[in-house]
């Protein structure tokens, strides 16, 4: 069957990939809309804590040959604890500021933890294989489907939507949701609104890790793989706003379906059609696809 | 207009006079074009308390409009700095255009979004010559008088431009409309409800600094005689502000301070890299010539929590 002057076949692959870029924008802009609904920041070291969670899942798997599985698990945790700490030593006393310096620190850090690793694996990829598991691919008949695509596309939506469903239906959720509305009064309930702030910022990070492990086999790992992928999210951010998680998800996934499709009609603007789509989002609905005008 | 100010900027004046006979002039030159760079930043956070994320744009676009202009169309010097503000301008109505719809931290993601895709396109477009950029710009004659081959020459017309360049944005920060900037960046919604029309001053101000940052951008492309993608980069628009911020955010000598501190340190840092080194005996320290953004990064989180004013600011305050 041929769609476009394109066999379907091709078509489906490329918007596997689509999808797959799409799961890393949802948990990424996710991420970042929890952080800024109770922090008040932009985390610019979000994608850096990407970065963070592929290269710690490499580290651990050269070093000390802890599998894919666990690190799945593991370097999440790793990368929240960083983040607390980070929280809990610097980004604390920012709160009463402008929201500017919060961006700057993070932005500083991010500048920090790239020189870093920098200086230790260089800027070329590291190579990491899919587990066991999932290499190889399925014939679905219509199309050949790669495991570990699925997987990572499968495991992204159970993550973005377990997420949805604790902030949006249980009482820790109800917590986060009053403390974005009005931390005050939060506080004034006997919340312990510093300690809900740190774990909500080591969440974020650690969600951030997570899409880092998932990617770590289908991305070349390099201390700068984060950074600009960062920046398309925050336009997904300006484009979904970030009032909604649901919004977040959809305007992720969707993004990356419409970055996959320019790959297989256009190539040369598949980097540039999120900040396209952003242009158009912004000259006729500013406020953004599911953000309220403040 | 006291006094001891007269008399510091007389003092400034002297130095830049004295300075190329001393260092090294295309040092002297790259330091100035990023003093007029941060100042034209600081023009917006400073005086307007906007943060653009994507003055790279204007600066590493300007130097691609300049580069292309005179190399590839033989237009002079004094001409292709015009057409590269003028570009820089054009670029920063669009840019600023957009972001002004949106506002606080959505406005500088805006810009870096906007600046990133701007990236892209320099980087593909067979124009701008990829990731080679533009080799061999000529200097060329200002005016067919004067040869800007000779370092001294094009080191004084630089100082000329970087000083008028100075001197105008104290005029526009000094002006009613600079009161009415101040007044957008104190207090946004009361500025509205005085009946000002704030949208229409954020864009006026935001290309003004894109086409100060662009004069400064055609200026260093003049003086290296080449332009690359790393005058586009994110990480471009990240230094201006580091340089801002370590200067002081909001003052006219803060931007030449940071920009002078930021280059040097660029400079030397892989010497102090080995002083530490052999101070300490850790021989990772002389690679750290190679990893700037270590060093730079670290001042950064330093310079927001711990340093806010700059080293100019805290020289006012105490005064």
């Amino acid at each position: 069957m041929e769609i476009f002057g394109l066999s379907s076949s091709a078509l489906l692959s490329q918007l596997l990939l689509g999808l797959v870029n799409g799961s890393f924008y949802a948990i990424l802009s996710l991420g970042l809309a929890v952080i800024f609904g109770l922090l008040n920041v932009i985390n610019f070291s979000h994608g850096a804590m990407f970065m963070l969670g592929a290269i710690v899942t490499w580290m651990a798997g050269q070093y000390f040959g802890v599998n894919y599985w666990v690190m799945l698990l593991l370097s999440p945790l790793i990368v929240g604890l960083v983040g607390i700490v980070l929280e809990r030593l610097l980004l604390r006393h920012l709160y009463q500021l402008d929201h500017l310096y919060g961006l700057l620190l993070t932005f500083g850090l991010t500048l920090f933890i790239e020189g870093v690793l920098r200086s230790i694996y260089g800027a070329s990829g590291l190579a990491y294989s899919a587990p066991e598991g999932l290499s190889g691919a399925t014939d679905l008949g219509f199309m050949v489907l790669p495991n570990y695509r699925a997987w990572v596309v499968f495991s992204s939506l159970t993550v973005c939507f377990a997420t949805w469903y604790v902030i949006e239906k249980t009482s820790i959720g109800a917590y986060l949701r009053a403390g974005t509305e009005n931390p005050k009064l939060v506080q004034a309930f006997g919340v312990n609104f510093p300690l809900m702030t740190t774990l909500t910022y080591g969440f974020g990070v650690a969600l951030a890790a997570f899409s880092g492990v998932l990617a770590a086999p289908i991305i070349q790992i390099s201390p700068l793989m984060g950074s600009n992928l960062i920046i398309t999210v925050f336009a997904v951010v300006v484009i979904g706003g970030m009032g909604s998680i649901m919004g977040s998800i959809v305007t992720g996934l969707g993004l990356g379906l419409v970055e996959g499709l320019t790959k297989v009609f256009y190539p040369q603007a598949s980097s540039t059609v999120v900040f396209a789509i952003m242009v158009i989002v912004l000259l006729f609905r500013p406020a953004g696809l599911f953000g309220r005008e403040k | 207009m006291n006094l001891p100010k007269h008399s510091f900027l007389i003092l400034l004046i002297g130095l830049a006079i004295v300075a190329p006979f001393v260092a090294y002039p295309i040092f002297l030159m790259k330091i100035l074009c990023f003093a007029l760079f941060a100042a034209a930043f600081n023009l917006l956070l400073g005086y307007t308390g906007l943060l653009s994320f994507g003055h790279a744009a204007f600066f590493g676009g300007a130097g691609y409009c300049i580069g292309y202009f005179m190399r590839d169309l033989g237009v002079g010097p004094a001409a292709g700095i015009v057409i590269g503000v003028l570009f820089a301008a054009a670029l920063g109505a669009l840019i600023g255009g957009l972001a002004i719809r949106r506002q606080g931290i959505y406005f500088s993601m805006i810009t870096l979004a906007l600046a990133q895709m701007f990236y892209f396109i320099c980087l593909q477009a067979p124009i701008s010559g990829g990731e080679d950029g533009f080799q061999s710009i000529p200097r060329g004659e200002l005016f067919g008088l004067i040869d800007l081959q000779n370092d001294l020459n094009l080191y004084f017309l630089v100082l000329v431009i970087v000083v008028g360049g100075f001197l105008f944005i104290n005029r526009v920060t000094s002006s009613p409309f600079g009161q009415i900037l101040k007044a957008i960046k104190e207090n946004e919604p009361r500025a509205i409800s005085l009946g000002y029309n704030v949208n229409r001053f954020k864009f006026l101000v935001f290309v003004l600094s894109a086409a100060l940052a662009g004069l400064a951008g055609s200026v260093q492309a003049l003086v290296l005689g080449f332009e690359t993608l790393t005058d586009a980069h994110w990480t471009m628009s990240g230094l201006v502000i580091l340089m801002t911020l370590v200067g002081g955010v909001g003052t006219m000598a803060g931007p030449l301070v940071g920009a002078l501190v930021i280059v040097l340190l660029e400079h030397r840092v892989g010497e102090i890299g080995g002083f530490l080194s052999q101070l300490t005996g850790v021989s990772w320290f002389n690679s750290l010539g190679e990893s700037v953004t270590i060093v730079t990064g670290l001042i950064f989180i330093f310079c927001v929590m711990a340093f806010r004013r700059g080293l100019v600011g805290v020289f006012i305050k105490k005064k």
